[in-house]
C-alpha cells in the first residue's frame, strides 16, 4: 500500500505526534481561556479577575512541581492534602504563641519534610509501594491534624505573615503567584539542569538500568519524597496565609487536583518523563475551569459534573496524542 | 516445480522513503526448516512482521499454498496458519501456564471456565512436546528458559502449519536449547515448516534445511545448509566487510607484570564456591561456563551489587569490599550487564540521556548540565563506537540491538575504567557489531585496561582472551592460556565436563 504523503508533510506531522503531548495541554488551556471569554466576557477575562485565578491555584501548583518529580519517578503521593492541613495547624499554633514567622514557617517545612522521609522511608526500607506507603500516611497525618487542635480553627492575626504568604502583591503580583512562579522556576531548573533531575528520570523510566549506572536508587527516591513532603506544607502555609486561618480540612482531596494538574502537564503516569511548565499549566486550567463555571453561575452540583468531564476530555486527548506518536 | 508452502515474490517496503526491504524473494518448502539469517538492520523483522500482517507492504505478492493472500492483522495471519514465537515474551506472568496458552481461546462450561479440561490438554500438549512443566504453576515462577518453551507450546497450540522463530533459543539454557531442537524436528516431521531466525550459527548448520540470507534489504543467497561453511555462510552476510570474521589477533601491546586484581576464595550462597584468581594489568580474562555456573555472579560481586559471604577482592593492592555499584565505579570497575534493556539502558530516553548517566562529572560545569558538554560527548561516543543513530536525542528503543549495546559500552568507557566487566556483550547482537565490540576489547587491552569477558559464544572467547577460566557449579574447573587452546572443542568439552 505506497503512500503518497510527501516526505516534507510526514515530518512536519512527526514534529506534532512527537511533541502532542507537550504541547496540548497549552492548546486546550488556550482554547478554554477563549470559551469562557466569549461566554463570558469582562466578568472572566479581567486582569483582575485571572490574577485572581493565579492565587486561588498557588497551592496546587506549588505541588504540582513536586509532585512532577514524584510521578516522574515512578512515585506517587497521596499524603499530600494532609500534610497541608497539619502544616497550616502546627504553624497557626506557633504564631499564635511565638509571633516569630520565620520559626514557625521553618517548623512547618522541617514537618512536611520529616513526613516526607517517613514516606520515603516505607517505600525504600519496607519496600511498600508507594500508592499504599502514602495512603496509611495521609490517614495517620489527617489524624494528628485533628488531634492537635480538636478540630477547631486557629485564626491567624500576624499582618506581615498573611501578607507574604497570603493576599499582598509583590511590585503588583500576587505573593501567591510569585511562590508558584518560584516554585516553578526552581523545579524546571532542577528536572532540566540538574543531575539530579535526570537520575530522576532514569528511576522512572527504568530503575534497574539506573541502579546498574552506580545511582543510588533508594536515596534518589526518598529525596523525592522529601521535597513532595516540604512543597505540601509550603502550600499548607499558603492556604493559612490566604484564608488568614488555619483548618484541618486544608488541602482535603487537594492530592487528586494535584496528580491531575501533572498528568494534564504531559508527564505520564507510568514514570521516566516530566514537564513542570506543563504542570503548572495544568494547575492553572483547572483554576481557570473553576472559576469560570462559577463566574458562569452554575451551581456547585453542576460545576462537579462540568469539571470532571473536561479533565476526562483533556487527558483522552493527551493520550490520543500519545498513540498516533507510537503508530509514527 | 517444488511444493512451496509459503512464496513471498518482489516484496517491498520503505519507511519514509527509506527502502527497507528491495525485491525480496523468499520460497519456503513445505515441511522444511529454513534459516534467515543476516545483521541487524538487514530487514529480517521487517520481513517477519509483514508476513504476520502486523506492517503491509507496499509492493509484492504473497501466496500460500499457491493462493494469493493479504494480511492486515496477525490474527488474520493466524488464520492463515502463519503463528509467529515472539521474541519478547508475550506471556503473562500472573497467569497459569494452561491460562496462558488458552489466552483468547478458554474451553467454557456454559460461562464458566472449564479448568480441568484446559489443565488437561495442556499437559497433553507439553507432554507432547517432552516439555515437563507444571500447568499450574504461574509463568512468573518460571525459569526464563521454561517460559520461552511455554511461549512455542503456546504457538503451536493454534494448529500453525508456518512457525517462526524469531533468536528462540536467545535465553534458553543448553539443556533446554536440545528440548526445543527436539521439538523443532518433531514438527517437521509432522509437516509443519519453519522460518528459523538466529545469530548463533552453529544452531543453524544443526537444524536448517536451507539457508537465505538477507542484506540491506536484499536476498543475496539462498542455498541448501550442505553447501554453506561457517566463513562462507558469514562472508555472505557481511558482504565486502568479509575479511573482518572472528579470528585470534596478536596483542600489540604485551600484558603488564603488574597484578590488578587478585580475588581469593569468593563464595556467595550457592554460586560462587571459593572463587580464586588474579588479574594483570591489560590483560583480557574469559569467563566460559554453562548458564547458572556462576559467572554472572562473579562479575557481579566485583561491580557491588552482591556483597559475597566470605573472601577477599584486591584491586589496585588495596582490599576492597563494595557497599554499593557506586563504590565500585570509584574505584575504577565498571560492568556491561547480561541483559541490556532491563539493567543496561533506560530505552524510552534519548540515547544522549543515557550516555550522561555514568558521567554526570564530565558534563556539569559549576552546578548545571551544560547542553553542549552533553552534546560533545554523546557525538564522541558516536562516533569512537560507530553507532548508527538519526541524532543524539533517538530514543533508544528504535535503535537496533547491536547499536543500543555499543550505548551501554559507551556509556562506560566515558568513565575511563580501570577494569571493564563484560557479561554477554555480544547477545542478540549482529555479526558485524560482534567483530566490532570484540576490536574494542582489544583495544582496550591495547591501552592498558583489564576486561573480563563472559560469553556463551566460545569463538569470541578464543578470539580476543589472552587466559579462559572455565567455570562449573560455582567453582573454577579449567585454566587455560590462549597458546594452550588448539580447538574450540578442547573448550567446549571442558564446559561440558
Amino acid at each position: 500500500m505506497p503512500s503518497k504523503t510527501s516526505t516534507k508533510e510526514r515530518s512536519i506531522k512527526s514534529f506534532i505526534a512527537s511533541h502532542i503531548s507537550k504541547i496540548m495541554v497549552y492548546v486546550i488551556f488556550l482554547i478554554v481561556l477563549i470559551i469562557f471569554a466569549i461566554w463570558l466576557g469582562d466578568k472572566f477575562f479581567s486582569p483582575t479577575n485571572l490574577l485572581n485565578v493565579t492565587r486561588q491555584t498557588a497551592m496546587i501548583s506549588v505541588m504540582a512541581v513536586a509532585m512532577t518529580f514524584v510521578i516522574a519517578s515512578g512515585q506517587i503521593d497521596l499524603s499530600i492534602g494532609s500534610t497541608v492541613a497539619l502544616t497550616s495547624l502546627v504553624v497557626a499554633l506557633l504564631l499564635k504563641s511565638t509571633d516569630n514567622i520565620l520559626l514557625s514557617v521553618f517548623t512547618g517545612l522541617v514537618l512536611g519534610a520529616f513526613i516526607g522521609l517517613l514516606n520515603g522511608l516505607c517505600i525504600t526500607v519496607l519496600r511498600i509501594p508507594a500508592f499504599l506507603a502514602t495512603m496509611g500516611m495521609q490517614s495517620i497525618v489527617k489524624g494528628f491534624a485533628m488531634w492537635t487542635t480538636g478540630t477547631k480553627a486557629v485564626p491567624i492575626t500576624n499582618e506581615t505573615y498573611n501578607e507574604i504568604f497570603g493576599m499582598g502583591n509583590l511590585l503588583g503580583i500576587p505573593m501567591l503567584f510569585v511562590w508558584t512562579i518560584l516554585a516553578m522556576i526552581v523545579g524546571h531548573f532542577a528536572l532540566n539542569r540538574l543531575p539530579f533531575g535526570k537520575k530522576t528520570l532514569a528511576v522512572g523510566g527504568n530503575a534497574t538500568s539506573a541502579k546498574y549506572s552506580g545511582i543510588n536508587v533508594n536515596k534518589v527516591i526518598v529525596i523525592i519524597m522529601v521535597l513532595s513532603g516540604i512543597a505540601a506544607s509550603l502550600a499548607g502555609i499558603l492556604y493559612s496565609g490566604r484564608l488568614q486561618t488555619a483548618r484541618y480540612t486544608f488541602g482535603e482531596g487537594d492530592e487528586l487536583s494535584v496528580i491531575a494538574a501533572v498528568i494534564l502537564g504531559g508527564t505520564a503516569m507510568s514514570g521516566g518523563t516530566g514537564n513542570i511548565i506543563g504542570a503548572i499549566i495544568g494547575s492553572l486550567l483547572l483554576g481557570v475551569i473553576n472559576n469560570g463555571l462559577i463566574i458562569g453561575g452554575l451551581s456547585v452540583s453542576q460545576q462537579m459534573i462540568v469539571r470532571g468531564a473536561i479533565i476526562i476530555f483533556s487527558v483522552a486527548l493527551n493520550s490520543l496524542g500519545r498513540k498516533d506518536k507510537a503508530r509514527a | 516445480m517444488d511444493d512451496y508452502i509459503l512464496s513471498l515474490e518482489n516484496i517491498e517496503k520503505s519507511f519514509g522513503g527509506v527502502t527497507v526491504l528491495d525485491k525480496v524473494n523468499f520460497n519456503l518448502k513445505r515441511g522444511s526448516i529454513h534459516a534467515l539469517v543476516g545483521g541487524n538492520g538487514a530487514g529480517k523483522s521487517t520481513l517477519m512482521k509483514i508476513l504476520t500482517g502486523v506492517y503491509t507492504y507496499d509492493n509484492g505478492t504473497i501466496r500460500i499454498n499457491n493462493q494469493v493472500v493479504k494480511f492486515n492483522s496477525y490474527t488474520n495471519a493466524m488464520k492463515n496458519g502463519i503463528s509467529l514465537i515472539f521474541q519478547e515474551l508475550s506471556l503473562i506472568p500472573t497467569l497459569t501456564v494452561a491460562e496462558n496458552i488458552f489466552l483468547n481461546k478458554e474451553i467454557k462450561k456454559g460461562i464458566v471456565l472449564n479448568k480441568k479440561e484446559m489443565n488437561r490438554r495442556t499437559r497433553e500438549l507439553l507432554e507432547d512436546l517432552g516439555i515437563d512443566i507444571d500447568v499450574e504453576m504461574k509463568v512468573q515462577d518460571l525459569t526464563v528458559g521454561h517460559s520461552q518453551l511455554v511461549e512455542i507450546a503456546k504457538a503451536l497450540s493454534t494448529n500453525a502449519s508456518v512457525l517462526i522463530m524469531d533468536e528462540p533459543t536467545a535465553s534458553l539454557s543448553d539443556k533446554e536449547t536440545e528440548i526445543l531442537f527436539n521439538i523443532i524436528k518433531g514438527l517437521k516431521e509432522k509437516g509443519v515448516s519453519i522460518i528459523y531466525i538466529s545469530h548463533r550459527m552453529n544452531e543453524i548448520f544443526r537444524i536448517a534445511d536451507e539457508i537465505s540470507v538477507l542484506r540491506n534489504g536484499k536476498i543475496v543467497a539462498n542455498r541448501p545448509t550442505g553447501e554453506y561453511t561457517l566463513e562462507s555462510l558469514i562472508a555472505d552476510m557481511m558482504g565486502r566487510e568479509k575479511n573482518r570474521i572472528m579470528e585470534y589477533v596478536e596483542r600489540e601491546v604485551p600484558i603488564s607484570d603488574e597484578i590488578l586484581l587478585s580475588v581469593k576464595n569468593l563464595t556467595l550462597g550457592k554460586a560462587l564456591r571459593g572463587i580464586t584468581f588474579n588479574l594483570k594489568r591489560g590483560e583480557v580474562l574469559g569467563l566460559s561456563g554453562l548458564m547458572g555456573s556462576g559467572r554472572t555472579e562473579i562479575l557481579e560481586s566485583l561491580f557491588g551489587v552482591h556483597r559475597p559471604d566470605s573472601g577477599e577482592i584486591v584491586f589496585e593492592n588495596r582490599r576492597v569490599s563494595f557497599r554499593r555499584i557506586s563504590d565500585a565505579i570509584e574505584a575504577g570497575i565498571v560492568l556491561v550487564p547480561e541483559d541490556r534493556r532491563r539493567q543496561g539502558l533506560v530505552l524510552m530516553h534519548a540515547l544522549k540521556e543515557n550516555i550522561i548517566l555514568t558521567n554526570f562529572r564530565d558534563v556539569v560545569k559549576g552546578l548545571t548540565i551544560r547542553k553542549s558538554l552533553v552534546r560533545r560527548i554523546s557525538e564522541k561516543s558516536i562516533l569512537e563506537l560507530k553507532i548508527v543513530t538519526d541524532s543524539i536525542s533517538t530514543k533508544l528503543f528504535n535503535l537496533s540491538g547491536g547499536n543500543q549495546q555499543k550505548v551501554v559500552i559507551s556509556k562506560w568507557l566515558n568513565r575511563q575504567p580501570k577494569l571493564l566487566l563484560l557479561d554477554e556483550p555480544t547477545a542478540g547482537v549482529d555479526i558485524a557489531t560482534k567483530v566490532e565490540i570484540i576490536d574494542i576489547v582489544r583495544q582496550l587491552a591495547n591501552q592498558g585496561k583489564s576486561v573480563i569477558l563472559v560469553s556463551s559464544e566460545l569463538s569470541e572467547l578464543m578470539a580476543v582472551c589472552d587466559r579462559i577460566l572455565v567455570l562449573h557449579d560455582g567453582k573454577i574447573t579449567n585454566e587455560y592460556k590462549r597458546s594452550e587452546i588448539e580447538a574450540e572443542e578442547v573448550l567446549q568439552r571442558a564446559i561440558q565436563n
